[in-house]
This record gives structure tokens, C-alpha cells and sequence, in this order.
């Protein structure tokens, strides 16, 4: 996924067609979001804490709710299997697929399957494995991989779309929306109807009833679901809520926080395998609780971030996610949320491949304020700019701090380099031998020098008049 | 250093690992990690009413809101099941299904030239163009129809056509979500429509029709014929 390119060479490098797309279409649904909360409620704060004080209490408690949602999913009749790793979820579900002599199957989105990228794994087992969501689906025949956890090609235009369906037998070129939209209808619809065997995320799961509830606009997982006698379910340890009376809270922030609406469109609540008067669904139902990770969060001291229902506000509203794209934080979880997880989840030994993704941002804290469930992602930014200090990890691009925290903390030394520094107006500074500084300055200017100038006007303010 | 610190420290295992299941080493790090935690936090004291839109209801008609509501999400409401059928003939879609319990609310109003069907076969489900199956009820706080196995027995019948009407008893109307989820009950599986299926993937342009029916539609009727 992008190499090790830093997110500002991703961003640099981004076409201004992608960034212009990228930028509208997160700026639009964060426009209509705030839109939608504020008109509705008096006090749409008020719920956004509710919700994170109730994960956060899940969180905290999963040693105590894990088991008592395992037990009652199994009353229910489902199957309840764990994974510890990527590796071991995957071959979880071959298991099953295996014993069943299951070899079509057709996927809901969910991002753990991106996580444990069961895609190439299914196919590389000699499954067929189609990805339902239209979104997943363009980003599966084109071997790419998504840039936004909600919008997966909020990167690729109506032409490419329309040459990726033309390259695969879909029709002639046609880059309408409507007739991609009906093509990819009719190619997937004949697909759920061969296939065996379902898999599908989960968005939120209620410890007291064992329910799954599922949300799509598109309605594909309940295609999923109807047209095929086992569903498998992957589902992250964090996705628990208490009560179904917390629902309501938790649907009407993540419809409103992710596309703006006051519920998606589908919303659906699973409880076990079909009645026997039911002619169409499953008659098996797994649940893999994956781990992958999340325990390494757990540990850490940012578990704030286990809250996050996957909705990408923080996405949308995100200065250098707007800038950057998806694509550019190397991760399956980008934006503000990813540069918290990803590294959190890469554990304590391969953390330092993605300690710098917490530098990608400017802690202008819009994340936090748009954040459905109140995850403070600038503080947890902060503890993990930190963490890579104390584990030393060498960052290209960051400027050697050392001389100014000697200048800094010396009021007679920093005044002096104040007025002293006026002569880098008169520097060509793009050719000193600093490479931070010459990377920055590609792309950028330095303002001029203006060091000293809020102390000289202090100390006017003072003098009585 | 143990094999168990092992495992932890160097993440992950051979498999298939036989030494100790992933439900113990995720259940054990779960533990370990909550064990240094000094408090935890407490389940807030919220009421689950807090999300209803009151200034929506407002002891308003339930049927009069369920209207405006499936409106802003472009579910259309028909005044009455013969409305439902002129809509279809007007349209050109005379090949469908009706959930056998409709049949005699619906049977007088489809001239000759409809072809119902009261057995949704699913291996020709591009045939049917509509199909009309009972609901299990609505919230009409946010225009939702709510459709239940207890109450419908095919699921495909409700979602593979161009166009699915459900028909709400008026009773079976609920004023808002909490309400919504209050009457899950017993139910294997439930589904909230709220509109029809629809996109924005290719350029955020909204397409409806993507899956599921690209027209939705719904009448509130008093009682079924029996």
C-alpha cells in the first residue's frame, strides 16, 4: 500500500483531480452532517458524549461482556469462534467454508476483512469470493484498495469506473452513473444466488440480546442474506454495546455522522439462523470474534480509540485527509482515526512502521469535535508522537529539535536568536544543507522573518501612556 | 522466557497451535490489560429517549407523520391499495408477487392483463417486477417500514423486484426508533427500510435501485380483507 512514502510525498504526489474529488466530497457530507445534528437536536454534543461514555464503559469491561455475549450468541444458536490474529481468522473461515464444500461466496463490507485482507486469502485458496458493496466491488476488479472506510472510491472518478467495467465483459464503455449503478446490479444480484456462503461485518452488537445489527444503504447484505444458508459474521472484540436500548443512540449518530441521514437505509437485526417457516437465510450462523491488534490497544494508553464505530466523520472533516487522500497512510484505516489505530494495531514490535502517521496532522481537534462517540484523536496523536520520541524511532522529514530546545529554554540566548534570525530573510534558505528544511520548502515559502516583534509590541503595551 | 510469554511477545502463532486456544489468549491479554486499569468506566445514566425527535411527533397523527417522513427519504405512500395498482399500470409493470395473506385485500383491484403470483420462486427472480408483502410495522419517526420473518416468510420477495410495497397495518405503526427496537422481540431477523436501496460510490451521485428496489413504497390500511 504506497510503499513507505511519508503522507505529505503522498500528498504531493496526489493528482489535483483525485484531491479536488476527494476534498468536495468529504467537505459536502460534513456539511450536511452538521446540517442534520443541529437542526434536530438542541444539544447534539450531549449525545455524542453519551455514546463515547458508553463504549468507553464497554471497553473497560470487555473482560466481563466478551463472555456473557459469546454465551447468549450461542443460545441463540449461533457459532462462536475466536481469532487471535489475521492468520488465524482466515483460516477460520476456510474452516468453515471447507467443511461446508462451500466454494462461492459474496461479501458485505466490513473493514476486519480488509484488516486480515481475507480477500486474496479466499482467492488464494481457490475461492471465489465477490465483494457485494459497489464501492468494494470496483476496488476488487481493479486489485486496488479502498482510500475511505465508508466512501471506498471516493478516489476514482465515473471514467475509470467505466473503463475497469468495460475491461471486465460489464458492457461497452458507458460512464453513467445510473448505468454502472444498474450493471453492477444485475452482474451482482445473479451472484448471491450462486453463492454458498455469506460473510459480513458487524456494526454493532448488543450483549444483552446476542443481536447483530448489520447497517448498508445499498441493501446488498440483506441480499447476502437471504439468497444463502450460512452467514459467517467477522466481528472486531470492541464492537459490543450493553443494552438494545443503546441502539437508537448509536444508529441515529452513526446515520448521521457517516452519510448524513437520519438512518441508513438498511438496517438489519440478526439473531440466529432462519425459523423453519422462513424460506430464504441462513441456517447456520458464525460469529468470528477477531482480535488482530485490538488487544495491543487495550494495553496501550490509548484505548480511547477502540470506541470508534467506523462511521469517517473524522475522515471528512479532516485538513490533511482532505489533502492526502486515503491511499497515503499506508493503512486499511486512514484519516485521523487510522493515524491513531494503524500504529497502535501494527503491536509494541512493529509499531515503528507507521509511528509516523500520528505526525500527520495539524491537532486542530476538528476530529475530536465531529467524532460520534467523543474519541479525544488529538491527545491520542500526542501519546504516540510521544511513544515514538521515548522508543527513539528515527522519522525522515522531522526537523532535529535539539538547538531549539536549548534556545528555547534560555530567555537571554532566544532573544538574541530572534534578532539574529532577521538575516534569513536575506538567505537563499532553500540551499542551506538542512534536507527537513529542503523538503519542506519544495512545495512551500517561508514567510519573512519577523522574530521579535510580539515582544517589542508587549513591552509598548506596557508603558503607561 | 515461558511459551506463553512467547506467544505474546512475538504475536503470531503457528497454526494450527494446538498449546492454547485463540479464545483463552484473547480472553487472557483482555484481562491483563483491564487489570492495570485504576477505575473503569461507569454505563452512563441516559435515558434511550434522548434521541427521539420530539419537535417531529409532536402529538401529531402517526399516519400524517409517517407520511412526511417516507417522503424526505423518497418512499412513497399510497393512500390505499388501489392506488398501489394504478401506480403499477401506469407504470407498465404488470408481472409480480403479492404475499398470499394480501390476495384478497388486493385481488379486486388487478385487471386482466397483471400477472400475480402468490409463490415467490427465487430461482426467476428477475420476473417479478413488483412484489406486495405485509409489513411488520413502521416508525414514523424517520419513515421507516419494518419488515419481519415472523410476518413474511420470503425474504427475497421484499427486496430482488423493481419495486416492493408494503402494506402497514395502522396499528402496527410505532412513533419512534426506541420504540422500534423495543419490539425486536423474538424475531430471527428484522429489517428496517428507511427509502429505497441506493448509492453514492461512483462520484457521490445518488442512484437508487443498486440491490434492492429502486422504488419503495408503502399503504397504511385499517385491517386485511380475510
Amino acid at each position: 500500500m504506497n510503499g513507505r512514502k511519508s503522507v505529505d510525498q503522498a500528498a504531493a504526489e496526489l493528482s489535483a483531480e483525485t484531491q479536488a474529488s476527494v476534498y468536495h466530497s468529504t467537505k459536502v457530507t460534513h456539511e450536511k452532517r452538521t446540517k442534520l445534528l443541529f437542526d434536530q437536536y438542541k444539544n447534539p454534543d450531549q449525545l455524542r458524549q453519551w455514546a463515547g461514555e458508553v463504549k468507553q464503559h464497554v471497553i473497560d469491561n470487555l473482560d466481563s461482556y466478551l463472555p456473557a455475549v459469546e454465551a447468549r450468541m450461542q443460545q441463540n444458536g449461533i457459532k462462536v469462534h475466536w481469532a487471535a490474529t489475521a492468520s488465524a481468522a482466515c483460516h477460520t473461515v476456510l474452516d468453515i467454508l471447507v467443511a461446508r464444500r462451500a466454494y462461492r461466496v459474496v461479501k458485505t463490507k466490513t473493514m476486519v476483512s480488509e484488516e486480515i485482507r481475507l480477500g486474496r486469502f479466499l482467492q488464494h485458496h481457490g475461492i471465489e469470493s465477490v465483494e457485494t458493496d459497489l464501492g468494494e466491488f470496483i476496488v476488487q476488479i481493479d486489485k486496488d484498495h479502498p482510500s475511505h472506510i465508508v466512501r471506498p472510491i471516493i478516489h476514482k472518478n465515473r471514467r475509470e469506473i467505466a473503463q475497469s467495467f468495460e475491461r471486465e465483459g460489464l458492457g461497452a464503455y458507458n460512464d453513467d452513473p445510473k448505468t454502472i449503478t444498474m450493471r453492477a446490479r444485475e452482474h451482482l444480484r445473479h451472484k448471491y444466488m450462486e453463492a454458498d456462503v455469506a460473510i459480513t461485518g458487524a456494526n454493532f452488537v448488543s450483549a444483552e440480546s446476542g443481536r447483530i445489527v448489520l447497517v448498508t444503504n445499498e441493501g446488498n447484505s440483506r441480499f447476502c442474506l437471504a439468497a444463502t444458508r450460512c452467514h459467517i459474521a467477522l466481528i472486531g472484540i470492541e464492537k459490543i454495546v450493553p443494552r438494545d436500548q443503546d441502539l437508537p443512540l448509536f444508529l441515529n449518530l452513526l446515520g448521521r455522522s457517516a452519510t448524513a441521514q437520519e438512518l441508513t437505509v438498511y438496517t438489519e437485526f440478526i439473531k440466529g439462523p432462519r425459523h423453519e417457516d422462513q424460506l430464504d437465510g441462513s441456517d447456520e450462523v458464525h460469529v468470528i470474534f477477531v482480535d488482530n491488534g485490538r488487544t495491543d490497544v487495550l494495553e496501550s494508553d490509548c484505548t480511547e480509540i477502540l470506541r470508534c464505530i467506523r462511521c469517517g466523520a473524522c475522515l471528512n472533516v479532516c485538513p490533511v485527509y482532505r489533502q492526502a487522500s486515503g491511499h497515503a497512510y499506508r493503512s486499511v484505516y486512514p484519516g485521523p482515526l487510522g493515524a491513531v489505530l494503524s500504529p497502535l494495531m501494527m503491536g509494541k514490535r512493529l509499531f515503528f512502521e507507521k509511528a509516523d502517521l500520528p505526525k500527520a496532522s495539524s491537532l486542530c481537534g476538528a476530529c475530536h469535535e465531529v467524532c460520534p462517540v467523543n474519541i479525544p484523536i488529538p491527545d491520542l496523536l500526542l501519546r504516540l508522537r510521544n511513544r515514538a520520541h521515548v522508543r527513539g524511532v528515527a522519522m525522515e522529514g522531522s526537523p532535529p529539535m535539539g538547538a531549539w530546545s536549548v534556545l528555547a529554554s534560555q530567555p537571554l540566548a532566544w532573544r538574541t536568536a530572534l534578532s539574529a534570525s532577521r538575516v534569513l530573510n536575506r538567505l537563499p534558505t532553500d540551499l542551506l544543507p538542512i534536507p527537513a528544511l529542503q523538503a519542506w520548502e519544495q512545495s512551500r515559502a517561508l514567510p519573512e522573518w519577523r522574530g521579535g516583534a510580539f515582544r517589542k509590541w508587549l513591552a509598548e503595551r506596557r508603558r503607561p501612556s | 522466557m515461558s511459551l506463553w510469554s512467547e506467544l505474546l511477545e512475538f504475536g503470531e502463532p503457528p497454526r494450527p497451535d494446538y498449546t492454547i486456544s485463540d479464545r483463552d489468549q484473547i480472553l487472557t491479554r483482555v484481562s491483563k490489560a483491564l487489570e492495570k486499569l485504576p477505575n473503569r468506566a461507569l454505563m452512563p445514566l441516559y435515558d434511550s429517549k434522548v434521541v427521539i425527535q420530539h419537535s417531529v411527533l409532536a402529538g401529531r397523527d402517526p399516519v400524517e407523520v409517517l407520511g412526511e417522513r417516507m417522503q424526505r427519504v423518497n418512499t412513497k405512500l399510497f393512500p390505499n391499495p388501489a392506488a398501489i395498482v394504478t401506480y403499477l399500470e401506469s407504470q407498465g409493470w404488470l408481472r409480480g408477487y403479492c404475499a398470499p395473506a394480501l390476495w384478497r385485500t388486493f385481488k379486486a383491484h388487478f385487471g386482466p392483463n397483471f400477472k400475480v403470483e402468490l409463490h415467490f420462486e427465487s430461482r426467476r427472480l428477475d420476473d417479478y417486477q413488483f412484489s406486495i408483502t405485509l409489513a411488520g410495522g413502521a416508525i414514523a419517526e424517520t419513515g421507516t417500514i419494518i419488515l419481519t420473518d415472523e410476518i413474511s416468510s420470503s425474504r427475497l420477495s421484499s427486496l430482488a423486484p423493481w419495486a416492493h410495497f408494503a402494506v402497514i397495518l395502522r396499528e402496527d405503526i410505532l412513533l419512534d426508533v426506541p420504540a422500534g427496537i423495543r419490539a425486536l422481540g423474538l424475531d430471527r431477523s428484522t429489517i428496517w427500510v428507511t427509502g429505497p436501496s441506493k448509492t453514492a460510490d461512483v462520484e457521490g451521485i445518488l442512484i437508487e435501485g443498486v440491490h434492492g428496489p429502486g422504488v419503495q413504497g408503502a399503504v397504511v390500511i385499517e385491517q386485511r380483507v380475510k
